[in-house]
């Protein structure tokens, strides 16, 4: 009775932060749109036209989002054991530049069925990659993963400079040759005609459904449970012989993989190639998208579509409101579900000292 | 070289000591590359304004406080972890410089040039004018007071004990949220010169021109173990490679990417290298942990 009792606070708790993360986002919005002059109202209502209006506004929405599906679970993931994972924009372009490469350089005819878990797999291993300095740093030697995630983003984009000037990349550009016809992933517009004209490609249910997977999965599993124990108390874990430095380490790494996978809509299902550049931002908005979604499946799929549309409506807004005022609204979001989290923590706690009294009183 | 290796250097330090600053007292600050580029733009917006680079170097300074009291609220009083708060302003910045720039200025990019400067570009011409630069002078003057005034004031040894043991401080009377936010004030007003000192040298403001600074200085700080005479080396260090970086430019193509590499990877060589493994590696105590109000 007082488990189902905490878990509902948490729960509420939960639900309230998204919608007040929502409800922030849309105030923001209002007030930027304000400060240019615009009618917030007419803004507002030519967003939600633009973007969930059309068919087509539909699926330019679950293009953006696909990448931050993924970036946002690649982020939850690490979170889950107190580590913050800034890093993602360099890995999922390590590894978005190592798909474009070898899809380019497969063989002609290869059949989807051996192309694509190939190229998932190389997507994973890269992002791991990327990720596995960090991880061995921080796991080693206790050095703070957001410096090094940070620097080894840096060393991202001189790495793809060096590697597309070395070679992979066609002559005269920054992009990689196309891949070849089996390793395209297919619009969604071959299942749903409506959406026909947008970008979005079947990464998307793809990112969904990993999502949904790793969520679940992960409490199911030894790492999964360990994790979070490391986050709250290293000390206690290490005295209980869990042990802390491989579960941060492999926190790291599985995150990296993760975003490894986040361009592969936009590669595999959009352009057909990498190139130099793509998908940058996916990782920072990654990080809002964690946390609003506070780890709940419906909270990251929500936040991540949220980020999508705004995307998308600055596209469509560009007009009256430049783009740049999106990056300025995400960065309000996430403050202000920051702040949220204070307040949410505190009810969560309220919910704990309750159950504790009880038990206590029961004795 | 030498030359070089001092311009480059200027933003560096400023920015590092800012964060010695921040740190020290307790609130983790990883906003100086977005308070460094708020500190840019400030500045050249107001030296085109007003004509006056005094006045540019002081907004600059007056909004990098403005920056680190959001900070400091946000962490304190908002009981945001100082990660988010931090990565939340660097973003803000980003897109709000551009943001500025465009309304401003038209171009998302670029902000006009300011007029005047020397235009002295090799060796000792451009020593001099590394010397005689205002920025240099302020640098000098707070790679000097930064470590006076941690170790031999009172306010120092406050800010100090916020970093270390808050709650003796809590119980000598003395308000640890107010004096973290003086010393936050102080240490993104610092990064926020770091920015300014870099905008002016090129005097124009490019949108994204921090590149990595801020979190280098960051590393530089770590590094040096929180203590702001090694961080000014660590510094030194990086200018150096910077320099090095650019006196090299145009020759040798092949080794472009592996100069331009160079100094995050020394950076990631060095946090090895000289990680301490005492108390976390020398941090301040009570570093990243929030003043509780019970």
């Amino acid at each position: 009775m007082s488990r189902r009792r905490l878990w509902t606070a948490q729960l509420e708790a939960d639900a309230l932060a998204i919608v007040v993360g929502l409800a922030a986002a849309h105030l923001a919005f209002c007030v930027l749109v304000w400060l240019y002059g615009e009618s917030p109202w007419a803004m507002s209502r030519e967003l939600f036209v633009g973007t969930w209006g059309t068919p087509y506004g539909a699926g330019q929405v679950l293009f953006k989002a696909t990448p931050l599906f993924f970036t946002g679970l690649a982020v939850h993931v690490a979170l889950r054991a107190g580590l913050f994972n800034v890093g993602v924009e360099g890995q999922l372009a390590v590894a978005s530049l190592a798909v474009g490469a070898l899809g380019a350089h497969l063989p002609l005819h290869v059949h989807a069925v051996v192309a694509w878990p190939l190229l998932f797999a190389v997507a994973m291993g890269s992002g791991a990659l990327w990720s596995l300095l960090p991880a061995v740093l921080r796991s080693r030697f206790g050095t703070h993963e957001v410096i090094t995630t940070i620097l080894m983003n840096r060393l991202a984009g001189v790495a793809v400079n060096v590697a597309l000037g070395v070679g992979l990349a066609e002559a005269g550009s920054v992009r990689t040759p196309d891949v070849v016809l089996g390793a395209h992933l297919p619009r969604l517009s071959t299942l749903f005609p409506p959406l026909r004209g947008s970008a979005v490609s079947f990464a998307a249910p793809i990112a969904v459904a990993t999502v949904i997977v790793v969520v679940v999965l992960l409490p199911r599993t030894r790492y999964g449970r360990e994790a979070v124990l490391v986050a709250a108390n290293p000390v206690a874990c290490a005295a209980e012989r869990i042990p802390v430095g491989r579960r941060l380490l492999e926190s790291l790494v599985i995150s990296g993989a993760l975003a490894g996978l986040a361009s592969l809509g936009t590669v595999l299902g959009y352009k057909g190639y990498y190139e130099q550049g793509l998908g940058a931002g996916a990782g920072v908005t990654g990080i809002a998208v964690a946390m609003l979604g506070r780890g709940r499946i419906v909270g990251m799929l929500v936040a991540a579509l949220l980020f999508g549309m705004l995307a998308q409506g600055g596209l469509v807004l560009n007009a009256h409101v430049p783009m740049e005022v999106m990056e300025v609204l995400q960065a309000v979001v996430v403050l202000a579900v920051a702040l949220g989290d204070g307040a949410v923590r505190r009810q969560v706690m309220e919910a704990l000292r309750s159950v504790a009294v009880r038990a206590e009183a029961r004795v | 070289m030498l030359a070089q290796t001092l311009r480059a250097s200027v933003p560096y330090v400023l920015a590092a000591q800012g964060g010695v600053w921040s740190e020290r007292s307790g609130v983790v600050n990883v906003a100086l590359e977005g308070t460094m580029l708020v500190g840019g733009l400030v500045s050249v917006a107001v030296a085109l304004t007003t004509g006056s680079l005094a006045a540019g170097i002081a907004a600059a300074a007056l909004s990098g406080a403005l920056v680190g009291l959001v900070h400091v609220c946000a962490v304190e009083l908002g009981r945001v972890d100082g990660i988010v708060s931090g990565l939340a302003i660097n973003l803000a910045a980003a897109g709000g410089t551009r943001v500025l720039l465009r309304a401003w200025y038209g171009s998302s990019s670029n902000s006009p040039s300011l007029a005047g400067g020397s235009s002295a570009s090799t060796g000792l011409a451009l020593l001099g004018r590394a010397l005689v630069d205002p920025m240099t002078l302020v640098m000098l003057v707070v790679v000097i007071a930064t470590p006076f005034v941690l170790q031999r004031t009172r306010l120092g040894l406050r800010v100090r004990g916020c970093g270390e043991s808050p709650e003796v401080l809590r119980a000598a009377g003395v308000s640890v949220s107010r004096t973290r936010a003086i010393a936050v004030a102080v240490g993104c007003a610092l990064a926020a010169l770091g920015g300014a000192a870099l905008a002016l040298e090129q005097r124009q403001f490019q949108s994204g021109m921090s590149g990595g600074r801020g979190f280098i200085a960051l590393a530089a700080v770590v590094l040096a173990g929180w203590r702001p005479g090694r961080a000014t080396l660590a510094c030194a260090a990086f200018a150096i490679l910077d320099a090095v970086q650019v006196v090299l430019q145009g020759q040798a193509r092949a080794l472009e990417g592996l100069l331009q590499a160079l100094p995050y990877l020394a950076t990631l060589v060095a946090l090895v290298v000289f990680v301490r493994r005492q108390t976390s590696g020398g941090a301040p105590a009570a570093l990243g942990r929030a003043e509780r109000t019970s």
